[in-house]
Order: structure tokens, then sequence, then C-alpha cells
């Protein structure tokens, strides 16, 4: 089955690296195909920043997102931009704190993570993107909790990787609660 | 690079694909969206004893990777459709004096500076017509990452074989777009390498052609007193301005391409055997066509794809092949559309896109349901 | 018993100097009284007092009068495209530092549409030598002016005089930091032969620039009829200098010719040598 992710933001928010990071886990680690692009228009920091991932168990013809099923945002101006782009009934995740949600919502499952929050709670803001990693493999499952954290070790110098794997479990641990809440 | 799986973008792809073949020098000047060819190359050149140097512009890059391949390397440049513009004029001395080069140009919106980031497929006909004169050329265009690591190898192959420039081409989208590939074991993999001259120094004439029009190639150093000139030249490379030397020197180095273009070309024919209708499309964009194939034969028309990986020379006898009706979608305003009429015997109707992305599935399909018997 | 008689060591330069000519291409295209033949035969016989392997060494021109010497050359030898001789030079070094590399081109092809190459190639410091033969003009197209006609000079394309400037060549190499910098005219014959022999001895970027006629297209237009006026007037406004200042190498119109050897500096890395250590950084 082909799975559409988006990611957006702003530059420095680490938009880019999660989509690389999560294309990368479900090709290498879970053993799926994956294409990985990015927006190369806005690289200056604090501009709007975009990367999709497609995920499937065959190959993958068309690379980009077309219709996608999850959208997660971390920006007011990426929900603003983004948002026609998730399919109706998709997941819409979003970091809670810096997105305000519209009427247009009502349209999709949310799913809310004060992601910068808990990542300055760890030491830097920086991981707020890994602590919504977290947060997207335990509402989505699309990836392996395992194959992800690979993915991340891979890609993050050893000195930070302390402060990276509170941050995913933080966001992981978050997400678990939701999704337990849920069930009941 | 160990065997294994690795996840890589097409640029990395390239480089790694050269380094694979045997590529041990390269020159370039940065620009979008090849550059991370350069980085790569800049990366691991000298680590397994190769040479990377970033040059002063795209002339140089090609002038310096013409000489570094009279040394006996194998050398390849990366640039985009500006860059092949400035390199077109020494590509043509490649041509005429027979050098074994590889060139591979990530196409991006153009005219002029266009879209750099963007995706297009214009300058296909650059690739073949960009220098002046009547010549041939090798170019290939894969579609995926993998491929595009599995066909530079086919690029050097070629390059050496026929001691002629590759134009490698790529497209903005898979340069720079990540996909799992796999890199085999060193030894799993045929790598050709130039003809050596058999005589001795002194007795080996430096443009003398074997039976396959194709004369072995001697490197700087080995005594052979190479004179390789741009000029109209005879088989000693000495300068000779007559139309009888002219006549016999480019109708060889064209036919040495024309009359092995069965073993250079390279296509993909995807449910084209029943087809009432067959997409032509190339690069990145024949994977929406696939797409849309599929689901027009859910809707039950008759639909294929063809796709050249090939470019130069054109396959055309697999366009010969089919009496189906053709659509050419390319993203730019017809250019492969052309050569495909040139050999269709029923309709050709180009879907063209003029540049900054790939056609999406559903334009396609929508072009393809006008088909439906 | 006959002893033959013993040869002069004239006699056995020119019979090398043969040995490294293509003879059988000759008569060559330049015109009589043309000044490259001269410069060429000073390069050849410094080779051979250098004891430089031909089969070694590799000499690229451009294109131009001066561009056709590479097809002379009985050695590897590459007839560029116009302006692109450094940069196929430096491709040719980098791959096999071993070789000796050598450029031989005109004023037009090296400053003007290869001026780019030459400015960043001497940046660089590539090991390569720059002979670089300025006779003020495009000589093969007919004699336009090109980047090293002096101001006022007459010229096809300059029928009212020379409004341009011309390059300071030695000023140029100097500034960019290449360790061997000369000028000589085709009238210091030894004095450039040994230049060439000293500069196959160094390393680095090295240029010589030398004046050079062309009595057909530029002479004729500019007061000096034929080969032997073009000779007189370097003989008799050359000046040595070898530590001139930059001012002092500038060309004028029919004025003062500054030659010597401007440069001469030892001990600078060159491109090719800062990259082995590239090379063993990235094996580390």
């Amino acid at each position: 089955m082909r799975v559409e992710i988006k990611f957006g933001g702003l530059g420095g928010q680490g938009i880019i690296t999660a989509g690389y990071i999560t294309a990368k886990a479900a090709a290498l680690h879970d053993g799926k195909e994956s294409v990985f692009t990015q927006d190369y228009s806005a690289e200056a920091r604090g501009g709007a920043s975009t990367s999709e991932v497609v995920i499937s168990d065959k190959m993958i013809n068309y690379p980009q997102v077309l219709h996608a099923d999850y959208l997660v945002v971390m920006s007011q101006s990426a929900y603003n931009d983004y948002l026609h782009k998730l399919k109706k009934g998709g997941v819409l995740i979003i970091e809670e704190d810096l997105v305000k949600l519209d009427e247009r919502a009502k349209d999709f499952k949310i799913y809310k993570i004060p992601a910068t929050r808990f990542a300055e709670e760890i030491g830097n803001p920086i991981v707020a993107n890994i602590v919504m990693l977290g947060f997207f493999v335990a509402i989505t499952g699309v990836v392996s909790k395992e194959a992800m954290w690979k993915s991340i070790e891979e890609r993050i110098p050893k000195r930070f990787l302390e402060m990276n794997q509170k941050a995913f479990l933080k966001g992981y641990e978050y997400g678990m609660e939701i999704v337990k809440k849920e069930k009941k | 690079m160990k065997p294994g799986y690795y996840f890589w973008s097409g640029d990395i792809a390239a480089a790694e694909g050269g380094i694979f073949a045997g590529c041990r020098f390269y020159a370039g000047y940065p620009i979008t969206p090849s550059s991370e060819i350069a980085e790569r190359m800049a990366l691991r050149l000298p680590q397994v004893g190769g040479k990377f140097i970033e040059m002063e512009d795209e002339i140089g890059s090609i002038a310096a990777i013409i000489g570094a391949s009279w040394t006996g390397e194998k050398a390849m440049t990366a640039t985009s459709g500006p860059g092949i513009s400035l390199m077109n004029e020494n590509i043509g001395l490649a041509v005429m004096t027979e050098v074994p080069v590889v060139i591979v140009n990530a196409m991006r919106g153009a005219p002029s500076t266009g879209l750099p980031t963007l995706v297009g497929q214009g300058d296909f006909m650059q690739a073949k017509w960009g220098s002046h004169g009547s010549y041939e050329i090798i170019s290939l265009y894969p579609s995926s990452v993998q491929e595009t690591f599995d066909l530079m190898i086919d690029a050097f192959n070629y390059a050496e074989k026929y001691r002629v420039p590759v134009i490698f081409l790529l497209d903005a989208m898979l340069a720079h777009m990540y996909e799992k590939i796999y890199v085999p074991s060193e030894d799993s993999v045929e790598r050709i390498e130039r003809k050596k001259p058999t005589k001795p120094p002194g007795e080996q004439l430096i443009y003398e052609p074997d039976d396959d029009l194709i004369p072995p190639m001697p490197s700087i150093g080995e005594g052979y007193k190479i004179h390789a000139s741009g000029l109209t030249h005879n088989e000693k490379g000495y300068p000779q301005l007559t139309a009888e030397a002219q006549e016999k020197l480019i109708r060889r180095i064209n036919d040495k391409i024309r009359k092995h273009a069965e073993e250079i070309w390279k296509v993909e024919e995807y449910r084209t055997e029943d087809a009432d209708i067959i997409v032509v499309a190339m690069g990145t964009n024949a994977r929406t066509v696939k797409t849309a194939v599929d689901e027009a034969r859910k809707e039950g028309i008759k639909a294929g794809l063809l796709r050249p990986i090939t470019i130069w020379p054109f396959p055309y006898k697999y366009i010969e092949k089919y009496s189906a009706d053709y659509i050419v979608a390319e993203i730019n305003y017809g250019q492969i559309y052309h050569k495909v009429r040139e050999y269709a015997d029923n309709k050709v109707e180009l879907l063209p896109k003029m540049g900054g992305e790939l056609h999406k599935p559903h334009e396609i399909l929508h072009a393809l349901r006008r088909y439906k018997k | 018993m006959i002893t033959a008689k013993k040869k002069s060591t004239m006699e056995l330069l020119r019979d090398n100097v043969e040995s490294l000519l293509r003879t059988e291409r000759f008569p060559h295209v330049w015109c009589p009284g043309c000044g490259i033949g001269i410069v060429l035969n000073a390069f050849l016989r410094a080779m051979i007092r250098a004891k430089k392997d031909p089969n070694k060494t590799v000499v690229v021109s451009g294109i131009g009068c001066t561009g056709r010497a590479a097809g002379y050359v009985n050695m590897d030898s590459f007839h560029t495209t116009h302006g692109r001789a450094i940069p196929f030079a430096v491709g040719i070094k980098f791959a096999r530092p071993e070789l000796n590399v050598v450029v031989f081109s005109g004023d037009g092809d090296l400053f003007a549409i290869g001026g780019n190459h030459f400015i960043n190639a001497a940046r660089r410091n590539h090991d390569i030598l720059v002979i670089a033969v300025n006779n003020f003009t495009y000589g093969m197209t007919g004699g336009q002016h090109g980047p090293t006609t002096p101001t006022g000079a007459y010229t096809t394309t300059t029928p009212y005089g020379n409004p341009d400037r011309p390059f300071n060549i030695p000023h140029l190499a100097i500034s960019l930091g290449a360790p061997f910098v000369a000028r000589w005219t085709t009238y210091h014959l030894m004095q450039l032969q040994n230049s060439i022999y000293t500069a196959l001895n160094r390393k680095g970027f090295r240029v010589i620039e030398v004046i050079s006629q062309c009595p057909t297209v530029y002479g004729r237009r500019n007061e000096m009829k034929s080969p032997l006026e073009m000779m007189e007037y370097f003989r008799k406004f050359s000046v040595r200098k070898d530590g001139a200042t930059f001012d002092e190498m500038e060309l004028t119109y029919n004025g003062k010719i500054v030659v010597g050897v401007f440069r001469d500096v030892q001990g600078i890395p060159t491109y090719e040598e800062r990259y082995n250590e590239i090379i063993r950084r990235a094996q580390k």
C-alpha cells in the first residue's frame, strides 16, 4: 500500500531531516520502498520548509505526494500552505503551540503535541523534530519504532545521541498515551 | 563502497556509480541541481586515490577531463543545462579527437537560468546537437536512483568502448530525490577499458581505426608521440584541411556509433505488447506514466509505456516496431516528439509540460482516455 | 683509419632539435619572418639542455598562429580549442604529476578568451610552464586587435588607433603569485633559451612572455614593414631590468620594452603537491 507523508515547518526546525530519517527508516530498516524529496526553494533559516516521503511495499512510481495520508506541521504557515495536500479523513499532526487550527481542520483526524516545549525541557529546542518523529511513530505506526530510532542514530552525531534519544522517547510515550486513551 | 543497501539521492548514486565504474578524475564547477555530485566526488575520490578539482568554470572543467582522459584515466564532470551550454565547444573537441569522457547533466527548468531547483527535460536536443557540426554522441537517462548507479557503469563502458563523450542525463527530481539502492560487489560488473595500441610507437598511427571503426588509444607518456587536433585530421592525427579528409573522418566518427546503435540501445517496454496507445516518456516522468498505464488498463484502455533509456542514438526501431498510436509526454514543448514522429506509422500526440514538475498521473490518464475504444 | 669530423655543439644541438620536430610536416604554416619559430627553437634547445625526456613531456596549444606549435613538436602534443590550452594542461598535469607539461600558445588565446583560465591556474599554482608568444595581434584571423595590442596601435579592427589598454602580462602573473615570470623578445635568443631552461628546472606556474614580430599583419600597419625592422625595434627599445617595477613592465605603442627575469622564487607548494596532502588526509 502506498502511504504519503508531508512534513512542513520553518527552516531550522529540522523538517528536511525529519523526512529523510523517516524515509530511510522505512527503506533500510523496515525493508520497504520509499522516496524522499524536499523543497529546495527556501533554504534560508526561518523560511518555509517542506519535505515529502512516499512509502510502499512495492516499487514506487510517482515520487511525490499527490494526496497526503499524513501531514505533520510545525508552523502556522505550513498549516496554511499545505493543508490542502491532506486527503479527506487524513491524519493531521501539529505542533500545538505553533499552529492554530481553523474550521478547515474538521475534515481530518487531529493529533497535537507541544514538541518544541518538550524539546526545551530536554535541553534544546533543536530536537523538536525528533520529539515529533517519536510522536509520529506512536500515532501512525507507518514506520516501526526500532527502524525510526536506528535511522536517527545513523543521522545524529554521537555526542548528541543521548539528548535525541530522550526527545524521541518523550514524543513516542506522549503519543502512546493518546493512542491508549483512544482505544479505551 | 561496501556491497549492500544504501539510501542515496540520484546525485550521490551518479558519483558513486562513476567511482564504481572506475572513474578516478573529476573536474567540475558547482551548479544546481548537480552540485551534490561534486561534493560527493570531493569527499570520495581522494579516498580511492583519485583526483577531484573544482575548476574556474564549466569550460575549464570539460577541458580538464579531456586532458586527464588522454593520460588513461576514466574522467567525468557534472553540471546542468547552463553548464552544458558552456561546455559544448569542447564536447565537440572530445567528439572530434575521440576522447572517452562522461558528462552528467541534471536537467532543470530552462531556457536560461530558468528553474534551478525544479525538474525539466529540455536538454534532449542539446545533448545531441549542442556542439556545431554533424556528429553522433551517446546519451543515457535513468529513471530511478538504482538505475542511475547501474547506468553510470554503462556510461563509462560506452565512452571507453566507442571513444566518445557520453552525456548522462539526470533531472532535478532524480538528482535530489532519495531512494534505496543496492551496491553490488566490486567484481560483479563488467568494466570495459579503451582499446590500447597493439603496435609499438613509431608504427602505430594515432587515428588508424580497426574494423570496428574505433582506433586504439595510446596514453600520454607511453612514447607514442600523440598528436591530436580539433582540426580535420588524417590517420596520423595531423591536420588535413581537405574535403576528402573531412569525408573520411566525419563519416567514420558518425558511423562508429550508428553501426553499433543496437548494442547501445536500452529501452524499457511496459505493457506495450497488445497496446493500442503507447506513451513515450523518459526519466522520472516515465514513473508517472507507469501509474497512469496501470489505471488505464483497469478502465479497459490498452495502454503501454515505452521508455527510451538510451536517448542518443535514438532507439528508433522500437518506435517502428509498434503499430499503435503514440503520446509523447515530456517536460518541454516538443523534442523527442519529433523523433517519434519521424519513425511512427500512426498518430503521434505531444503532451508537453513547460517544466517545474512531473506530469501528474491523472494528466496522463486523462490523455489516455481519449484512446478508449 | 678515417676519423669522422667531430660535430660542433651547435651542429649537435641542431640535429637534436630536428629530432624533436615533426619535420615531415614542414613547411609550417608560419609566414616568412614570423617570430614563433624562433621561440619554438629556443624551447626545444632548452629542452635538450635541460635533458627533459620528450616521451614524458606534453605540449598543449590553443588556437591561433602560435597554437599551431603543438602540431610540429615530436612529443605528445595537443591542439585544443581556443583559449582552453591551460585547463586542458591542468587535467593532464593533475592526473599525471610526473609529466612535464608545457603550454605553448599566443596572447589572444591565453589572455583574452582564455584569460579566466590563466588567472585561476596561476592562483592555484599548477605545475605548468606557460610560454606565451605575444605578437600584439590576432594574426591568423587577419590582424585584429587583441588583449595585448598597445594603445594607439593600428589593426584591422582599430583603423583609427587602438582605444583599448593592453595587459601587463608579467604584472598580472606576479600579482597571482606565479613563482617564475620572465619576458624576452625574439631578439633575445640566448636569454630566452636560458630562461626556458631555468623554468624547466623550476616548479609551479611558470610564465615566460615572448614579444614576437608579426610583420605580415601587425608590423606593416605600425611603421615596421619588414621582419628586420621589427627585430630592430626589439633590439633598440629593449632594456633589461630584472627588478623592474610593475609600471616599468607596461608596454606602450612602439615604446620601451622592459625585459628580464622578473620573479624566480622557489619552494611555493604546487596544487599537485597540496593535493597529495588531501589524499593522505582522506585515506587516514
